[in-house]
């Protein structure tokens, strides 16, 4: 049984959202999401532990051997990034439940949890399979649903801001799919370690640099590199909590994904690096927008839109690791995805419990929250103080590897760079909390605390943002075996 | 078109034949062109053909929408179905090789099991469309 662990990950979630629908029922749905992401949970961890014991594994769909047929294959870092997504829709699920009741018609809560599944399974399917066109189907697959799931945004703007996704994301996935058709062209081979093998012969060819453009274009706007990012802050700010806190946690950590599985297993770090100078691509575009998506961050008022921008600035920090082209640059890269992830995750699930208090996330209606809503609050500095990077939370444990990494380069400036923006982070967290803890509240009526249904899950990520951060051995040891399996070392 | 007596009897004797056809392509699409998509597309034509003429309550009638939508589910549950059964029954996930004692058997019910899902979402998937298309105006207007 523990052999098909790899496919029932993906198939748990996938059948589970049909049930969903057949149900009519928002209890039901929410039940079968809950379960089918713990189960999908169970069955990573599984998979992870036996990757980091024994190796990778890999399994053959429909019993045709690769390169002809489909092949799932987990190493160090696929087990790595699906332990980052089963973990926080294992989360988001269970904190779904009463932040959607608030924010979803009830009709459509069912269908909600459907999308939900659909997504959840395609960014898992990204992230488990071998095979470069499978990549793309499962691409659809979570795209297609996270467009619906934010559509389900009370906001009217919503609407516009999903359609803008949709624009951006089908010219992103068709772009990928141009430079996958390319690469069969010149190979006739879709799988990754095969076309790996093959890739060296046509390197010198134009197909395969154009493939290589059109992928890296294609991947920058999934993962909203710089200036490819203008989709992003309105779908994250107008979509519904929840939607908000998995997508924000997942989506952008998958393409981060599928750009390392691209460029270092499957054309190789000697092609990305010597031969397209990748690096000199990724390294001024992750540092402009550091540095002016953080300055953005700081001037917004609705605090969801500033958790946006600031998002689109960490991701630039992942892909400043990538440029360095080293093992502790990638690690500080991979580490981010998980860290980013977690603190990212909690601070929407606050904004989630904000929501469902006052009905705003503008920074004016979160005056004096501090006292009305303790909890909450307390969560939002624990997490904020993770995103800017303070000892004692993994944001620390990700800037430190981050620096390492440029230090290690001789990029001194870099360094000093990232130093500088952690304060403008200080900045925008700090904006939000002078207004929650200095200022009176200004309504009669008594607004409470969040319901534990929504606070239990949110402090659960808050307190890995601290676990992770004191005790980060697990997590730098995988993150570590990760860039060293994507540098080509030994394992 | 209600009023116009040729194409009310011309669709009323289309429809089975459509409908029949998409079950050929259906049937015998893992030897010649043809498969799940398209034999679902042309059972929701039959049905779009019908709507056309007759109007949107009446196919509703006969398809009402929330059997549409629930066929829509169900054919990812077939398609994945069958490769759960290649799973117990010792394959690998759609290693359709294990469903008859001759493999190259197997691959043909295997084929036509999923694709039978693939017809089942499409026509569900392409009936919703058109009924929601068919109906705008309606609830606002």
């Amino acid at each position: 049984m523990s052999e098909h662990y790899v496919i029932l990950l993906v198939l748990v979630p996938l059948l589970a959202s049909p049930l969903c629908i057949f149900s009519r029922n928002a209890r039901a749905a929410w039940g079968f999401a809950v379960l089918a992401c713990l189960t999908s949970l169970y069955l990573v961890f599984q998979v992870w532990a036996e990757v980091m014991a024994t190796g990778p594994i890999t399994y053959h769909i429909g019993d045709w051997a690769p390169p002809v047929g489909i092949e799932y294959r987990v190493d160090a870092v696929n087990a790595w990034v699906l332990l980052i997504v089963a973990v926080i829709g294992s989360v988001v699920a269970p904190y779904a439940r009463v932040s959607v009741e608030r924010e979803v018609e009830a009709g459509r809560i069912p269908l909600f949890y459907a999308a939900f599944l659909l997504c959840f399974t395609g960014l898992l399917g990204i992230t488990v399979t071998g095979d470069v066109f499978n990549v793309f189907v499962f691409l659809e697959v979570s795209s297609l649903s996270a467009y619906g799931l934010i559509a389900l945004g009370q906001d009217r703007r919503a609407l516009t801001s999903a359609f803008r996704y949709l624009i951006m994301g089908s010219v992103g996935a068709t772009f990928i799919v141009i430079g996958i058709g390319l690469m069969y062209v010149m190979t006739g081979s879709l799988n990754m370690a095969d076309l790996a093998q093959l890739l060296p012969q046509v390197w010198d060819t134009r197909t395969i640099k154009v493939a290589y453009g059109f992928l890296a274009v294609g991947v920058f706007l999934k993962l909203a590199l710089f200036p490819l990012h203008l989709w992003l802050p309105n779908a994250y700010t107008f979509a519904p909590s929840a939607v908000t806190a998995f997508i924000a946690a997942t989506a952008t950590k998958v393409a981060v994904y599928m750009l390392l599985r691209f460029f270092f297993t499957v054309f190789g770090a000697p092609f990305s690096f010597d031969v397209m100078r990748l690096d000199m691509v990724l390294l001024p575009l992750a540092l402009v927008a550091i540095v002016t998506m953080s300055l953005v961050a700081i001037f917004q008022v609705n605090v969801k839109r500033l958790l946006a921008y600031s998002s689109v600035a960490q991701i630039g920090y992942m892909i400043l690791g990538i440029s360095f082209a080293s093992v502790t640059g990638l690690t500080a890269a991979l580490l981010h995805l998980f860290n980013h992830a977690l603190m990212k995750g909690a601070l929407f699930m606050c904004m989630g419990c904000v929501m469902y208090r006052i009905g705003s996330v503008h920074i004016d209606a979160m005056a004096g929250l501090g006292k009305r809503m303790p909890l909450t609050m307390a969560a939002f500095v624990v997490a904020g103080l993770s995103l800017v990077g303070v000892p004692l939370t993994v944001g620390f444990i990700s800037k430190w590897y981050l620096i390492l990494g440029a230090l290690e380069r001789g990029w001194w400036p870099v360094a000093i760079l990232v130093l500088i923006t952690s304060l403008m982070a200080l900045v925008y967290v700090w904006r939000v909390v002078e207004v929650a803890y200095f200022q009176e509240f200004p309504h009669d009526e008594d607004t409470q605390e969040a319901p534990w249904a929504l606070l239990i899950p949110m402090w659960a990520l808050v307190l890995a943002n601290v676990w992770f951060g004191i005790d980060a051995r697990t997590t730098v040891a995988s993150a570590e075996q990760a860039a060293q399996t994507l540098m080509g070392g030994a394992p | 078109m209600r009023e116009q007596v040729i194409v009310r009897v011309g669709a009323k004797v289309l429809v089975p034949f459509i409908i029949l056809f998409g079950l050929y392509v259906h049937f015998h699409g893992d030897y010649s062109p043809g498969g799940g998509f398209q034999a679902g597309v042309i059972l929701a034509a039959a049905f779009v053909l019908y709507g056309l003429v007759y109007g949107l309550d009446a196919v509703q009638r006969v398809l009402p929408p929330a059997f549409v939508q629930a066929c829509a589910a169900l054919g990812v549950m077939v398609f994945a179905g069958v490769g759960v059964l290649t799973m117990f029954l010792g394959g690998n996930f759609l290693g359709y090789g294990v469903l008859a004692h001759d493999p190259e058997h197997g691959q043909h019910y295997g084929i036509i099991g999923v694709e039978a899902g693939v017809v089942i979402t499409v026509f569900g998937v392409m009936v919703s469309i058109f009924y929601l298309f068919a109906g705008r105006g309606r609830r606002s207007g």
